[in-house]
């Protein structure tokens, strides 16, 4: 077993030597955690140029997945007026923190779109981020590498407002045509929770009897 | 021989003149064909528009939205033990398998590694919701022919799996069972021989199956050939599962990247098939309830004494950083993209479902085929609605 997590470090870490070296400086930052998983991110005129060499000359013809995350956080807080929030003592005033906190292999703007492809002959996989600049809201399109990126990119557009050049036909898949706003983005209210509070946390009230309440492990 | 007189040649090009008049008048256009959103092949609401010239398909579009419900955003508004209940509902047939990415992901982030019973009973659970996941497509692969006793037969069989499911978790079809750490219980008294017969009357079930459609004259037309997906074509639009081990991939994310998931101490096999067709897809899902039924046998024999939870604290927080973590579900590959800020709630979830990847390819296959066709290959690459629209 450690044999064979050590060969996968090994193959991980020479996947990431060969992503420097022929993208250069269009990769921005990586993020490698041995045994487990690899990320890198990229420049945004590097986002075509990253697929292709990764399918082409690394093999990774697998597409699994794209869509983005919006980093900054949402003015609403959590919209969970909740009892933990007061025996954990947060304050709900820092609760509406509007600085960006990037999470793994870093960022610089606000949304980010991220996509995994996988070599499935060795059992590899690498999540590719981008940051989009919010004066300018697009991204070239993965299409023409990997042609199931045609449906998430026309999710992501219509969830976060993020366009596509070169897309054959951007338009609504899940919200119907005139939909306007972008659902998934922090700042868009989630009108259930505007109208009723959350009720959904009373049950991790004590329990009767239950002294312990940091490590107590057989209910949650 | 005479040579032909002007008047006969001329006679001749009024007369396809004529002809060709009559062919530009009956010329017809493209006809659009609605499937769905209500129709038994789409298991839920997926509505189809097909362009079609005569019996063909000329484009084919499908139209989701109809239930989408939003999960990625709710996600963001619940605590992490809450979210087991909102993935529940986006593959209904096999609810179990749906938890467990999700809380594999939580728990790489936590650090917290669930007792090998747990473990255990995870991968049991995890193989019956599997079993009863795709009895029910081997039953309605026979409706989509015509052939109504195999859903019958379906529902019939998948009763026993889902009464031991039920006797567990005490959910029929929600369990909302797994928790991070472990699971909320252990296994009910006598449950083990009740399910050990519970696996062999579904090894029968496939056996009945097998006798009523593979051989069969018209199931064989009908599914030979049709809907071909070229290994590459479907590893291009993300295919996973049975549909892309049919056309030749040997891929199984339960034996290449096992996380969390113990098949890797079992006996079994990995079954593909070269052919690509809806007969192939059909084949290789009759073949895995077959290794999971065995799967589960062995996984009773071998499981472990012990508890069933970690300590972990009351209140869950789970620390910051990013995971993905992906499973072999019944429909394909599930996973779970966590972005974690360190709170009580996920800060981003990203739901990578097998279904949406599966269907994203139907535009591009059921280009060019007939429209009695759209409803076998639509029934062979199965999906269900929630896991596409989630």
């Amino acid at each position: 077993m450690d044999a064979a997590e050590a060969a996968v470090d090994r193959a991980r870490d020479e996947l990431l030597a060969q992503l420097t070296n022929d993208l250069g400086d269009g990769l921005v930052e990586s993020h490698l955690v041995p045994g487990d998983d690899l990320w890198i991110r990229v420049a945004r005129g590097a986002w075509v140029e990253t697929a292709e060499f990764l399918k082409t000359g690394l093999g990774f013809q697998y597409f699994n997945f794209l869509s983005a995350i919006d980093w900054m956080p949402s003015p609403f807080g959590r919209d969970m007026d909740s009892q933990v929030d007061i025996e954990l003592g947060h304050d709900e005033a820092s609760e509406v923190d509007s600085s960006l906190e990037h999470g793994v292999a870093g960022g610089e703007t606000r949304f980010q779109v991220f996509a995994r492809v996988n070599d499935i002959v060795n059992g590899l996989g690498v999540t590719v981020k981008v940051d989009i600049p919010d004066d300018d809201l697009s991204l070239a399109t993965w299409t023409g590498v990997y042609a199931g990126a045609d449906w998430h990119e026309r999710e992501c557009w219509e969830m976060y407002g993020i366009s596509f050049d070169g897309h054959p036909g951007l338009r609504n898949i899940y919200l119907p045509s005139g939909f306007e706003g972008n659902p998934l983005r922090k700042d868009y209210p989630l009108l259930a929770r505007r109208l009723k509070p959350w009720p959904g946390i009373v049950d991790v009230e004590q329990m009767p009897g239950d002294d312990d309440e940091e490590e107590s492990g057989d209910d949650s | 021989m005479t040579a032909i007189s002007d008047r006969d040649q001329l006679s001749y090009i009024a007369a396809q003149a004529a002809d060709a008049r009559v062919n530009v008048e009956l010329e017809t256009e493209g006809m659009t064909l609605n499937i769905g959103p209500q129709h038994p092949a789409t298991h839920g609401t997926l509505r189809i528009v097909a362009k079609l010239d005569g019996e063909q398909v000329i484009a084919a579009d499908p139209v989701m939205g109809y239930m989408h419900r939003g999960y990625e955003k709710l996600t963001e508004v619940r605590t992490y033990p809450q979210v087991t209940t909102l993935i529940n509902r986006i593959d209904w047939v096999g609810s179990f398998a749906n938890e467990v990415p999700f809380i594999l992901a939580a728990e790489k982030l936590m650090e917290v590694e669930a007792p090998p019973r747990a473990q255990w009973i995870r991968t049991i659970l995890f193989e019956m919701s599997r079993i009863a996941n795709i009895a029910l497509f081997l039953g309605d692969m026979g409706l989509q022919v015509g052939a109504v006793t195999p859903a019958f037969f379906a529902f019939r069989d998948r009763e026993h799996v889902l009464n031991q499911i039920e006797a567990v978790t005490g959910g029929r079809f929600h369990p909302n069972f797994d928790r991070i750490g472990g699971l909320k219980d252990d296994l009910p008294a006598g449950w083990i021989t009740e399910t050990k017969r519970a696996m062999k009357k579904m090894r029968n079930f496939c056996d009945e199956i097998e006798g009523l459609l593979q051989g069969n004259e018209i199931f064989e037309a009908r599914t030979r050939g049709i809907g071909v997906i070229p290994a590459d074509i479907g590893l291009g639009y993300g295919l996973s599962g049975a549909n892309i081990r049919a056309s030749g991939v040997d891929w199984d994310t339960r034996r290449d990247n096992p996380c969390g998931l113990v098949h890797n101490e079992l006996d079994w096999k990995v079954w593909t098939h070269v052919d690509g067709d809806s007969f192939a897809r059909f084949w290789v899902r009759l073949q895995e309830v077959r290794e999971s039924t065995k799967m589960v046998d062995q996984l009773l024999d071998g499981l472990p004494s012990g508890p069933v939870m970690a300590k972990v604290p009351r209140i869950i927080k789970v620390p910051a950083g990013e995971a993905y973590v992906e499973t072999e579900n019944p429909l394909g590959v599930m996973g779970y993209y966590i972005v974690s800020k360190g709170d009580l709630v996920p800060y981003r979830v990203k739901i990578r479902s097998a279904s949406f990847n599966n269907i994203s390819i139907t535009p591009w296959l059921l280009k060019g085929v007939y429209v009695p066709d759209i409803i076998t290959i639509l029934g062979s690459l199965y999906f269900i609605l929630g896991d596409i629209d989630r």
